[in-house]
């Protein structure tokens, strides 16, 4: 059965890490089409978490086609069509971050600037409508 | 049952002690069937707002209405639909904990003993333990399971996990948002704990120094507000909305903001706020409406 997470300090809503956990998981082929999600309040149990927010993701799962409910049953993970990444894609774009990654801390950058420049980028470019 | 509505509602409500009012002008509509945190510093009044929501207290102003029913007039059938556990959750230390709930069944017009007995035999409480022999988490867990018990439409807790060591605090926290997760129960509970927040409620107030400083839906709160980072500037901020806290450092100056705009001054970047940031920006204003802090940082 999945297992979600949550960290309280990332500053990204809880609703969305869960959303964003499952969207990853299909994306490397952990979770596959017809997989079981665990039940809402499994969640709740297992998190602590207020069964409003599990709720909300579950929906917005439902709403980006992830993941479909069955009544009764439960939620199960869709069928992806494109979505799921070609394998050799997945390799090239991480061999890139990896080669990225050398450079700079061989420029002499340490972990927090290299992630203040990565999330600073980010956001540029999300503000650009690259992302 | 509850589905619609609103849970709490108080109008002008006002608290006067003889050393002075607790609480002022407190005018709220908290929604039916959600998880509310009231947050506030130590003597801020929350647990006067939350002793006059169960109707342990009368309001020297105002009118508070819970679950749709004036609680000054509370009947027995009203009283009957809210929970309210204490803070240090308050045991007959000498009971066992088959003898607090033979006791909690005695006590209330609902009471159903077959399900708090099941939450405890889940979670390994012995019925056959006086409850002063039973670990701070685990008491917490038996009035827990004691206020859940009289399947309420409203349950208050003042401060539930104050006194919990961390994995305590988590137990207890996995009970109640299970509890929320099986029924109709709205959940008014009052913590200075803010980095947990943001996992465990729907709807947030800040009471500060008597007065409610910030209420609302979370996640309308946090679209609401923007944390502005720009060059150091104390003018051109007309579009920056209500400005809640603005920190000045030598070059730069960052602004959380209500409802505003970027400035149109080059070099501003616009930020989401955390909600934890949101929260502490809110606690360290003064209550006086409108005031905005002005903090000076060295850099």
């Amino acid at each position: 059965m999945f297992v979600f997470r949550l960290d309280t300090h990332s500053g990204v809503p809880p609703y969305l890490q869960l959303v964003q956990q499952v969207r990853q998981a299909v994306l490397l082929g952990f979770l596959q089409a017809g997989d079981r999600l665990p039940l809402i309040r499994e969640v709740v149990e297992d998190l602590a978490i207020n069964p409003n927010t599990v709720a909300k993701a579950y929906r917005q799962m439902e709403q980006e086609n992830l993941v479909t409910g069955r009544p009764g049953q439960g939620t199960f993970v869709t069928e992806q069509r494109s979505a799921a990444m070609p394998a050799s894609t997945y390799t090239s774009l991480h061999r890139g971050l990896v080669t990225w990654l050398r450079r700079a801390y061989a420029a002499g950058l340490d972990e927090q600037s290299v992630d203040a420049l990565f999330a600073s980028v980010h956001q540029q470019a999300k503000n650009e409508g690259v992302a | 049952m509850t589905a619609a509505g609103f849970a709490l509602r108080t109008d002008g409500v006002g608290k006067r002690y003889r050393k002075g009012w607790a609480l002022r002008d407190c005018t709220l509509a908290l929604p039916a069937g959600g998880v509310i945190a009231l947050v506030g510093p130590n003597g801020a009044g929350k647990t006067t707002l939350l002793r006059l929501a169960v109707g342990l207290l009368a309001p020297s102003t105002g009118t508070v209405e819970v679950l749709g029913h004036d609680v000054t007039a509370s009947t027995p059938h009203t009283l009957s639909r809210i929970g309210f556990l204490a803070q240090d959750h308050p045991l007959y230390k000498r009971f066992t904990v088959a003898e607090m709930l033979r006791f909690g069944r005695a006590c209330n017009l609902r009471f159903d003993q077959g399900l708090a007995e099941r939450r405890l035999a889940k979670l390994g409480i012995p019925l056959d333990r006086r409850t002063g022999t039973l670990s701070g988490g685990q008491q917490a867990q038996v009035a827990l399971a004691l206020a859940l018990a009289k399947r309420p439409d409203l349950l208050v807790l003042d401060e539930p996990v104050a006194s919990l060591d961390p994995l305590a605090r988590h137990e207890f926290m996995q009970v109640l948002m299970g509890a929320v997760a099986e029924g109709d129960v709205t959940v008014l509970f009052s913590s200075h704990v803010v980095h947990e927040l943001e996992r465990v409620c729907d709807h947030l107030v800040v009471l500060n120094q008597g007065r409610v400083t910030l209420t609302g839906d979370i996640d309308t709160l946090l679209a609401e507000h923007r944390v502005l980072v720009g060059p150091r500037t104390s003018t051109d901020l007309d579009r920056a909305g209500t400005v809640v806290e603005a920190v000045h450092s030598d070059r730069h100056t960052t602004l959380l903001v209500r409802d505003g705009a970027i400035p149109a001054a080059p070099g501003w970047q616009t930020q989401p706020v955390a909600l934890e940031d949101l929260v502490l920006a809110y606690l360290r204003r003064p209550s006086e409406p409108g005031a905005a802090v002005a903090a000076e940082v060295a850099s």
